[in-house]
């Protein structure tokens, strides 16, 4: 079990989560996650390590409540604890050790961006970042960023803050006109699939290569059930093993999102019970 | 008294009512059933049958006793060479191992020796209080990867010997395949919990959520202070075919469906939070115990037809003939000599039927079983709209990647002395399906015994020969 020591609430759908969690945080490197469980009916979720404290003996965890996991462990204050937490999982991401990198972030993707991209700022790669979401009440860890980034770019659907639109238009719009795509090294994308989708079709356009961070549904995170496989390349991976990182212009991303939703009815009837106020007895 | 030729048919949960529950199918034997099945065995000189158990159980002992209605002791005998019968009792394919031995197999049907197991373990569950031996600690700590059967049992011997030692487990619930592979209707959780109490009740501390290889490595193990290793970490590897149409919506590993069904209790959806989505005509692909776990598993949750295709004959099929037995009993479809080529999908990406291609048995292959050979032209779609997949596991590499000087051979088994269960690392022993591939619970127990005999032998000399 492991004690929740502090919680942040960074808008009103996503948190944040400081975990003691020795082992992990003593092994934990940028890009890797953790399978969490959080009640003894519950099912195992995954997150990423956004941040890790090894001196600490703690691990930062954000989430957004999408569904009826989320939100239990929504529900969760300092002092509780983490029924199971498993990790670090997956693959460290492969980062350049010079050079110049976009990184791009969409809603809460934007939470297992910023390890990748402290750790870059560490290696002194220069970092033009590009964050967004709906709405400017749901922009995440934007002073996080900021103090790891040469330059950071706000972008909104509705246009209540920085530049109006997708960060996958604003990517193009840089991409075309103030930047040369040359002197681009890569760009990493982390958020929802359609914003990682288009992201990748922007970049592509001018041949730069793209890092991307599946979310597929996972049970063990082990390598053990198949549920997380996706294509790369006309290849069928493992995320949990053999990613989450995938090279973007190879993932088939129509089969990605087909398979996020296998359990759309389920997670409704899921959803029903937590607007009860997540009782059991309910049911 | 006249011999009997058959042995005492053990009751079984209706056959009809048992397809909606997973309640267990096989109820055991009473006391009056067990009393008339042991007065069968002729008590052999020569016992056949305890050459035929790979652990050895000393069969004509324990069932004496329990003619002589002295059912501790039975139990007692059982557990000197078996430290799980009540699991063994219901899972071993006892028809390829001691009762194949049974000499009475050779005019009639051989005792009943899993059932006379499985008898007196439950009489213990019931009525004893598994004694914990009192043990003197003797300063040595010993750390385990993984909580199946292999290590469990390693563990187990190794605490009575006085070794302080600790279970890493990489999921959230110890047991290995007993918790997340055979289905509640086939091994009641309760039982293996149980097992797994007694075990920490000899005081071996069991630390879940644990992987080692990502937690912490071996190398690390060591640093800790550990004096030995042992790996039971288990074939937990899914394979598919590589067919078209498997990454389809409705497609599963047969470890997949079976961890969501068996390890998180999605049959139990929405009370418990795992979801699965078990549509109503099934196909499982394969013929092991595995596939007819899934193939049940799937009757339970609501399928009108459930189907086994296999690519080799009835022959062939590699599950034990009990499971085959209650699979048909229950409704299952059995089509044979058929293999699958592809999986159609709907507009939305949903499977919609497997186009399947009919097999002939041609000449025998290096296993000595005939070759599967496809006959031209006779594709034809089954109209199917979940698949699983049955083909087999294997061992998970990451303890390999994460382990400088521990080797494996090219198809993932951990290359062992077969004996001691030494690997090519020092102070580092494995056993188990991380040795042999898929296998048995009674195997990967002995495995586990074997190892620990030889590492109180390896710690014991202080010797540093390897
Ligand atoms: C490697 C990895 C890292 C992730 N990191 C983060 C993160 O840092 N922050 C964050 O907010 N989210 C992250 N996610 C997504 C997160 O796991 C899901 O949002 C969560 O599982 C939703 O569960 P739920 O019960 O609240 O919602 P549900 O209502 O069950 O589902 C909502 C959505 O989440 C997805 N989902 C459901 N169950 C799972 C599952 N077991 N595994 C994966 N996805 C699932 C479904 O596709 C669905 O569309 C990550 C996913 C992966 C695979
Ligand atoms: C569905 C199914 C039905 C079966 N039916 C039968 C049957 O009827 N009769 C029979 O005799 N046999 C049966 N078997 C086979 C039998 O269950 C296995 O041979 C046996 O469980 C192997 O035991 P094990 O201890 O070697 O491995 P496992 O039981 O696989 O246990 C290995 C454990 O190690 C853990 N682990 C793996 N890697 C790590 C790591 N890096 N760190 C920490 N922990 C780790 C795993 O999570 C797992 O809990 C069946 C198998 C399956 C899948
Ligand atoms: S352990 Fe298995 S093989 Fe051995 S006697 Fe018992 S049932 Fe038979
Ligand atoms: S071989 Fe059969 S009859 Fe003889 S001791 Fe064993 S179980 Fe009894
Ligand atoms: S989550 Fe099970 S194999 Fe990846």
């Amino acid at each position: 079990m492991n004690q929740i020591l502090r919680k942040r609430v960074l808008t009103p759908v996503t948190k944040e989560i400081v975990v003691a969690a020795p082992h992990i945080a003593r092994k934990a490197q940028p890009g890797q996650f953790v399978i969490l469980r959080v009640s003894q009916e519950g099912e195992r979720i995954p997150l990423t390590i956004a941040d890790f404290d090894r001196d600490e003996g703690t691990i930062t965890l954000v989430y957004q409540e999408v569904g009826y996991t989320t939100r239990l462990l929504g529900k969760l204050e300092p002092h509780d604890h983490i029924l199971d937490l498993a990790g670090p999982l997956g693959l460290p991401a492969e980062l350049p050790d010079k050079g110049r990198v976009i990184a791009v972030g969409g809603g809460v993707g934007v939470a297992p961006l910023l390890p990748k991209c402290k750790e870059l700022h560490r290696r002194g790669i220069n970092l033009i970042s590009i964050i967004g979401a709906r709405s400017s009440d749901l922009i995440i860890l934007e002073d996080e960023m900021r103090a790891c980034s040469d330059e950071l770019h706000i972008c909104t659907d509705d246009g209540s803050r920085g530049f109006k639109g997708f960060v996958s238009d604003k990517l193009k719009q840089m991409l075309e006109t103030e930047l040369n795509p040359d002197e681009i090294d890569e760009v990493i994308a982390i958020g929802p699939i359609p914003m990682m989708k288009a992201t990748c079709a922007a970049a592509k356009e001018f041949g730069v290569k793209t890092w991307v961070s599946m979310n597929p549904i996972m049970v063990d995170g082990t390598g053990m059930c198949g549920a997380c496989r996706v294509t790369v390349g006309g290849e069928t991976k493992f995320a949990c093993v053999d990613g989450p990182m995938f090279d973007g212009h190879l993932v088939d991303w129509d089969e990605a999102w087909r398979r996020a939703n296998s359990y759309r009815e389920q997670e409704q009837i899921a959803n029903e019970r937590c607007r009860c106020g997540g009782d059991r007895q309910w049911l | 008294m006249a011999l009997k030729k058959s042995r005492v048919e053990m009751p079984v949960q209706d056959s009809e009512a048992r397809k909606s529950n997973f309640d267990e199918v096989a109820l055991g034997y009473t006391e009056e059933m067990a009393l008339e099945e042991a007065a069968r065995c002729l008590n052999c000189k020569k016992p056949f049958c305890v050459e035929g158990c790979p652990v050895n159980v000393r069969i004509p002992e324990f069932i004496k006793l329990i003619t002589e209605k002295k059912y501790q002791e039975a139990i007692n005998v059982v557990k000197s060479t078996n430290s799980l019968p009540a699991v063994c009792g219901r899972v071993c394919p006892q028809e390829i191992q001691c009762e194949s031995k049974c000499i009475l197999g050779r005019r009639g049907e051989p005792v009943a020796i899993g059932r006379l197991e499985r008898f007196v373990a439950d009489w213990e569950m019931e009525h004893g209080n598994p004694e914990v031996p009192e043990i003197k600690p003797n300063g040595k700590k010993v750390a385990i990867v993984g909580a199946g059967p292999a290590g469990l049992t390693c563990a187990g011997d190794l605490a009575r010997l006085g070794y302080e030692v600790t279970i890493f487990e990489s999921l959230h619930e110890p047991g290995g395949v007993l918790i997340y592979g055979i289905p509640e209707f086939r091994l009641p959780k309760d039982i293996v919990r149980r097992e797994v109490d007694y075990v920490k009740r000899l005081g071996v501390k069991i630390e879940t959520s644990f992987i080692i290889g990502r937690t912490m490595t071996i190398e690390e193990l060591f640093d800790k202070g550990f004096d030995a290793v042992f790996i039971g970490s288990g074939a937990g590897l899914p394979m598919f075919m590589r067919i078209p149409g498997e990454n389809l919506n409705g497609v599963y590993s047969a470890n997949e469906y079976l961890t969501r069904i068996n390890l998180m209790k999605a049959y139990k959806f929405p009370e418990y939070d795992t979801p699965i989505v078990s549509g109503k005509k099934v196909a499982v692909v394969g013929a092991g115990n595995v596939a007819m776990d899934a193939v049940r598993c799937a009757l339970r949750l609501g399928a009108e037809k459930a189907m086994i295709v296999y690519r080799r004959g009835r022959e062939e099929m590699p599950a034990r003939a009990e499971e085959i037995h209650h699979a048909e009993e229950e409704g299952v479809e059995f089509h044979l000599l058929t293999k699958p080529v592809r999986i159609l999908g709907d507009e939305k990406g949903w499977v919609a039927g497997m186009e399947c291609i009919r097999m002939e048995l041609g000449e025998p292959d290096q296993s000595g079983r005939r070759r599967p050979v496809p006959i031209e032209g006779s594709e034809f779609v089954m109209d199917v709209d979940t698949v699983i997949m049955a083909l087999g596991t294997s061992p998970n590499p990451i303890l390999v990647q994460t382990t400088e000087g521990l080797d494996a051979h090219k198809w993932g088994g951990l290359i062992t002395k077969s004996e001691t269960g030494r690997t090519t690392k020092p102070r580092v022993w494995a056993g188990g399906d991380a040795v042999t591939g898929a296998a048995t619970v009674i195997l990967a127990m002995g495995a586990g015994k074997a190892a620990a005999k030889d590492i109180h032998e390896y710690l014991e000399s202080g010797s540093a020969d390897w």
